[in-house]
């Protein structure tokens, strides 16, 4: 993989792994693609310009750590590990089948290169907090992201979690908050309401920052204001949109857990030429 | 009653007081070795490895699904957590956790219940743990371990920290009979057969251990010969063991202080059905237990060695 930092590069590869998104789901005929086209700049964004990674050496001690903790978002995540070289592109279609490494949800026996099985929400904030202690006692430079769904937040361990990562002033942690308003019966508002998000992260005593998780830019200066920060951890509320990048979908609740048919994956690609 | 002159059964340390000291040991031994408690580190013990490596004891608070995550954590980045509490909290508050986290992509995490059984005595059934052994044997991957002493609880926290996979560990508050001599030595998976007979086999585990001995001596002066094995691995159970027991006895009885539906009772029964089909009876719980003294409830609550023998009789009467 070449790594980049220029806006215009980067904005190529999401139109790219936006493609994978549409075509994976779309052969699976299952999945959730709304909150993977949600999350594609965040992920790109992390894989070709913020993590120290090395896909020619996926366990390296010192590398940075992602764990995607909105496990069903799998597709973007396998689209940028397959565009990464960790695994191959040519099977992403595969997606969900009997023997696949492409999984319905993240799974480290598949994908060794994966930091952690995911699917259970509300949990991974607490394994890259963990991650984020052995990093500090191993004095090493190791940095830990994560993405939240923002349903996923009504979990009560997240703030279990954001409690004791504000407390063990977890600053080589990142969370940032997929925040795309919509989860599987419909919009959090409706279904148990979220806000104020930003007052209450702040409230537990982390470093906040709002954003449009769309924005390459905005993301960089953000993911480098939260490595700046010290002595507390940060989260960044990204302002997203579910089913970004395909007009039918956009802010759609339906496709919260719908794949495209062959008439949808069509148009769908077409607007992501 | 004739004396088993083999076991004194002094009272020994507590089991969860072994393992507090055996944990501070391993952490001289290996800056690998974490810990993480839930507010409990006086009555979990791991106020010896907190004193002396506060850098590596994270106190989680009041959160046990945070600390069972957090230890998975540390785990994924190499370290060897150890993250313990009641029993009661840590098996049922952090069992999703250890469900998805550690057993389903076989995690290097090693979780150790304190206060199990009704044995916590005053504190009541809400802080009781019937049920752990039950929750810990329905994950795949995890060794489960229950051991009867503090002979037994230093070796296991050790086997456990130098084993690459999930462990459960059960451990009492009561100080514990020391059963085992302080060299014994013991192999993951293979139960101890303690005393030979012929007529029956009392199996058992953590407290119970020590009533089914005396139990082989109220049984002895009835003339009957009572074999004694402590199942100190409860997963991967020692079936060979276990069949041998059956095949050479004829009946059995298992005691445990858990739920005699799903502890070990469920498990040697299976294990029989499998490879040689015997009677048995169970000692064990049916219901929520009460505050009382831990030697009252262990009375009132049928684990004692008279309800052990009671048990034996019942078993050797379905015995063809």
């Amino acid at each position: 993989m070449q790594k980049t930092s220029n806006p215009a590069e980067l904005a190529g590869i999401c139109r790219q792994i936006r493609r994978h998104i549409i075509t994976m789901t779309g052969a699976a005929k299952s999945g959730h693609p709304g909150g993977s086209l949600s999350a594609v700049e965040i992920l790109v964004t992390l894989y070709w310009d913020v993590l120290r990674h090395d896909p020619a050496q996926p366990r390296w001690p010192q590398r940075d750590r992602f764990v995607l903790s909105k496990g069903h978002a799998a597709p973007v995540l396998y689209s940028v590990l397959a565009e990464c070289g960790y695994t191959p592109v040519e099977s992403l279609n595969s997606l969900r089948k009997l023997g696949s490494i492409y999984q319905g949800h993240p799974d480290v026996r598949f994908i060794p290169a994966l930091e952690a099985s995911t699917g259970s929400l509300g949990e991974g904030l607490s394994v890259v907090l963990g991650m984020g202690l052995a990093a500090k006692l191993d004095n090493s430079p190791t940095r830990s992201y994560v993405v939240l769904g923002d349903g996923e937040i009504q979990e009560g361990q997240i703030w279990e979690a954001a409690m004791f990562g504000a407390f063990h002033k977890a600053d080589n942690v990142c969370a940032i908050v997929d925040n795309n308003r919509i989860q599987l019966d419909g919009f959090t508002k409706d279904i148990l309401d979220l806000e104020p998000i930003a007052a209450k992260w702040q409230s537990f005593g982390w470093h906040v920052i709002e954003l449009d998780g769309h924005d390459i830019a905005a993301l960089q200066a953000a993911f480098a204001e939260a490595a700046a920060t010290k002595g507390k951890p940060t989260v960044l509320i990204a302002h997203t949109v579910k089913g970004k990048g395909v007009s039918f979908m956009e802010n759609n609740p339906k496709y919260h857990g719908v794949a495209p048919n062959a008439e949808e994956i069509e148009l769908a690609l077409k607007e992501l030429a | 009653m004739p004396a088993n002159t083999k076991f004194e059964l002094k009272l020994g340390a507590p089991t969860r007081e072994a393992f507090g000291r055996t944990l501070a040991e391993l952490g001289k031994e290996n800056p690998n070795v974490v810990v993480g408690d839930a507010d409990l580190t006086k009555s979990t013990m791991t106020t010896y490895f907190a004193k002396a490596f506060p850098e590596r004891l994270f106190e989680c608070g009041i959160a046990e699904a945070n600390m069972v995550a957090i230890g998975a954590g540390l785990a994924m980045s190499g370290k060897i957590p150890f993250v313990s509490s009641f029993s009661a909290f840590i098996m049922t508050k952090g069992f999703e956790q250890m469900r998805c986290l550690v057993a389903y992509p076989n995690v290097n995490l090693k979780v150790v219940g304190t206060h199990s059984g009704i044995s916590i005595g005053e504190d009541g059934p809400s802080q009781m743990s019937m049920e752990d052994l039950a929750l810990a044997c329905a994950l795949p991957n995890f060794t489960v371990l229950s051991p009867a002493d503090e002979v037994a609880t230093r070796w296991a926290v050790r086997w456990a920290a130098n084993h690459v996979g999930p462990v459960f560990i059960r451990c009492g508050r009561v100080k514990a009979p020391v059963i085992y001599d302080a060299d014994a030595t013991f192999e993951i998976g293979k139960g101890v057969e303690l005393l030979g007979g012929t007529d029956v086999t009392l199996v058992a585990t953590g407290l119970l251990t020590a009533e089914c001995i005396k139990a082989s001596d109220i049984l002895a002066g009835e003339g009957i010969s009572a074999r004694v094995i402590d199942i100190h691995t409860i997963k991967p159970l020692d079936e060979e063991l276990l069949a041998q027991a059956a095949r050479e006895t004829g009946a059995l009885v298992v005691a445990e202080e858990h739920l005699m539906d799903s502890g070990l009772g469920a498990r040697v029964a299976q294990a029989l059905a499998k490879h040689a089909p015997a009677p048995v009876e169970f000692v064990g719980l049916t219901r929520f237990a009460e505050s009382g003294s831990p030697d009252e409830l262990l009375d009132h609550y049928g684990m004692r060695a008279p309800d052990v023998a009671a048990a034996a009789r019942r078993v050797l009467a379905r015995k063809k």
